[in-house]
């Protein structure tokens, strides 16, 4: 061993070798004032560095990384496997949306809005419509009220069926990943048969809906409802007593309420945490204040906790989708008003999908001024009185909020929406410092958020 | 009337022309629970002309000539109606109490069922503290900031917004602040209001991200969602929409802003 290695050791006479024991005193010389010593130091940095024995290192995870959720890069410290910091890097989905949506009319808007967040995209273009519908003053009609709140909870169990798939999965639990998306695979494929598309719906508009719903419907959200009773016992059975699961998530990524009300964070986080805070309750909109159903809560404010309430929570939707379907009334799915609603027939053509024969022919045939007013509506779009709005709607996430401002035109002047999954990763540094880097892991599979979302 | 006449007429001298001799009904009257009446209207609009929003040939309608003047957000006159009134009283109590001037909020609105308070800037912090301490107000909540461009010829064009939730009273408002960016060189100024609200540390990037709205006092105020070495602002309304004509098929498809639009 060389001096130069121990070099802490050799300046500080406390190296024992017999190269060191050599150099145990600086070079001397005498003078008539008495014996000088010059010291000759090494590198401070090398001295530090052997003095500290520092294992802090920096990693990346993402963003493109299995675990992480999507495309977002978490910058970690650790020292060993403790993560002693940890940022998030976001904006590799950035596709501006609410620019874009700018340069579009205002029914268009619900194309682009029901992108961001592409497991909730209902929800997406509920709160979109209902800032639209607030704008204009409007009051959509009843069904289209109740099928609204069909569809969102329909999607709301899609999206925590996600949350357990992929959640599972990236905690290594793959039978998690295949049972979520089977079932999810059930919302999708009623969701086609409702709306026409499994993902990226547009058929909340503002003023109603896109049109009725199919003949059969009745019979397939039944038939659905009854396959999820079978299903979602399941995955207490294979989950909640699972001790593997309850080890991982247990006591993991702990955010206590008043943090959570500090970085904004709502949603199943917030509940988790013990404040029942569901807008569907305490802001009811779109009639779901007549509908019977419980916000589960719990105040151990961990993945765990969060786990449970996302369960629970698809058994209440699968609730209120049965009173829906007890409640509903044949009427009108889009408000009367001509110069909002769009005067289309819809009806199944050679294509699959088209303005029906008869419509087509009385608006090219007897009514030019119908054709015109058509036309505009379509190519124009409607004027909303100038004014701003915030609309918010409980997402499968937390609180999704619209902020719409309009100047009188046929496009929003802004669009600006508050994303739960955006506000929610804040929370990241505040769960998973001071923790292992697989509860990182545990962590950002609890918020659930969607990257189409955050980064819009 | 000139601005200095409306001046004036809000702080009458005595004996002067407009003060209580002249006028037949009260207006002098200590109103403590007011806000000071803006010096400018709020615009929130940009002029409009003609009916396609082009100038020169692609205008085909003939009403090329038609004017549509800015809107301007009208302030509201007590009573406010519903929840607003019980809850100014408070708030305007609360600001006394912790020596916030009443002249702070520049100007209120109600619309569509929400209260929007137009705040002056060097008071914000404050004001936000107030709103989430006082105890007859408890907004625990940030919902969202975001800002708004309203157009490159509007006069104080950048607005930041704040909506704070009260989970307490289960009430909303909006707190906004009005901005000129008319110098590229000095950008706007605001506040930053994470000290109170730490949910507003990436909404306040974003904002500043998207519009150059300058939080000061943010603890790290970069960019967010775009690129971190982007030039511009992009959701200002001077910055073009892609503005990168696509080639698609051998057809040069022209970027989206600069195709006919009907508002």
């Amino acid at each position: 061993m060389t001096s130069s290695d121990r070099l802490a050791d050799a300046t500080t006479g406390t190296d024992t070798t017999a190269e060191g024991s050599d150099t145990r005193y600086a070079e001397h010389r005498e003078t008539t004032e008495g014996r000088v010593y010059t010291v000759s130091g090494g590198d401070w940095d090398d001295v530090l560095s052997d003095a500290s024995h520092d294992e802090r290192m920096v990693i990346n995870m993402g963003p493109q990384h299995p675990s992480t959720h999507g495309v977002l890069r978490l910058v970690l410290e650790m020292e060993g496997e403790t993560v002693t910091q940890l940022r998030s890097v976001i904006g590799y989905l950035h596709t501006g949306i609410e620019k874009n949506c700018e340069y579009r009319t205002w029914t268009q808007g619900v194309t682009f809005v029901t992108r961001m967040d592409y497991l909730a995209p209902l929800s997406n273009e509920m709160g979109y419509c209902l800032a639209v519908e607030k704008l204009l003053d409007i009051e959509v009609p009843k069904r289209a009220q109740l099928l609204r709140i069909l569809l969102l909870e329909l999607n709301r169990i899609g999206s925590h069926l996600v949350y357990i798939a992929t959640g599972g999965m990236e905690l290594g639990a793959t039978t998690a990943m295949t049972l979520g998306f089977r079932e999810r695979e059930e919302v999708l494929h009623l969701l086609e048969h409702l709306t026409g598309l499994r993902m990226n719906h547009a058929f909340i508009r503002p003023g109603g809906l896109a049109q009725d719903m199919p003949e059969d419907f009745h019979e397939a959200v039944t038939s659905f409802c009854k396959v999820m009773d079978e299903r979602l016992p399941l995955y207490d059975k294979l989950f909640t007593g699972q001790p593997i699961w309850r080890n991982r998530l247990k006591g993991v990524g702990y955010l206590p309420v008043d943090a959570c009300l500090a970085l904004g964070v709502t949603g199943p986080v917030l509940r988790s945490a013990g404040l029942p805070w569901d807008l569907r309750k305490v802001e009811p909109y779109s009639s779901y204040e007549e509908f019977e159903f419980d916000i589960p809560t719990s105040t151990d404010a961990d993945c765990w906790a969060r786990y449970l309430i996302r369960v629970e929570e698809m058994h209440q939707s699968l609730k209120i989708v049965r009173q829906v379907l007890k409640r509903l009334e044949p009427g009108p799915v889009m408000v009367e008003d001509k110069k909002v609603a769009w005067p289309a027939q819809l009806s199944v053509s050679s294509d699959g999908m088209g303005n029906s024969l008869e419509h087509v022919r009385k608006i090219m045939g007897q009514s030019m001024e119908s054709l015109i007013h058509h036309f505009k509506l379509v190519t124009e779009g409607f004027h909303v009185p100038p004014g701003q709005v915030y609309a918010p709607v409980e997402s499968p996430r937390g609180e999704l909020g619209f902020h719409l401002v309009s100047d009188g035109g046929t496009r929003p002047l802004r669009v600006h929406v508050r994303e739960p999954s955006f506000v929610n990763l804040q929370s990241m540094p505040a769960m998973s410092e001071g923790g292992l880097v697989a509860d990182v892991i545990a962590a950002v599979a609890s918020i659930d958020p969607v990257m189409g979302g955050v980064d819009r | 009337m000139s601005e200095n006449d409306e001046r004036h007429a809000e702080n009458p001298e005595p004996g002067a022309g407009q003060s209580s001799a002249e006028r037949a009904e009260g207006g002098l009257e200590p109103t403590s629970a007011e806000p000071a009446r803006p010096a400018e209207p709020v615009v929130a609009g940009r002029q409009r002309k003609g009916m396609f929003g082009v100038s020169g040939t692609g205008d085909t309608s003939g009403y090329g000539g038609l004017r549509l003047p800015a809107y301007s957000v009208p302030p509201a006159e007590r009573p406010y109606g519903g929840w607003f009134d019980e809850f100014a009283d408070e708030f305007y109590a609360a600001l006394a109490d912790n020596g916030i001037p009443a002249e702070s909020v520049q100007q209120v609105t109600v619309d569509r069922g929400e209260i929007t308070f137009y705040v002056d800037r060097d008071h914000l912090v404050a004001i936000c503290r107030t709103l989430r301490d006082d105890a007859g107000l408890r907004f625990e909540l940030c919902s969202s900031v975001s800002g708004v461009d309203y157009g490159v010829d509007v006069p104080q064009r950048l607005h930041s917004v704040y909506h704070l939730t009260s989970m307490t009273y289960r009430r909303r408002i909006r707190l906004e602040v009005t901005l000129d960016c008319d110098n590229p060189d000095d950008p706007p100024h605001v506040p930053s209001i994470v000290e109170v609200y730490p949910t507003a540390d990436w909404q306040e990037r974003e904002a500043y991200d998207m519009f150059g709205i300058v939080y000061d006092g943010h603890p790290a105020l970069t960019r967010i969602l775009m690129p971190d070495d982007w030039d511009g602002f992009p959701q200002r309304k001077d910055y073009p929409l892609g503005g990168i004509p696509v080639e698609y098929k051998g057809a040069e498809i022209p970027p989206p802003d600069t195709r006919r639009s009907y508002s």
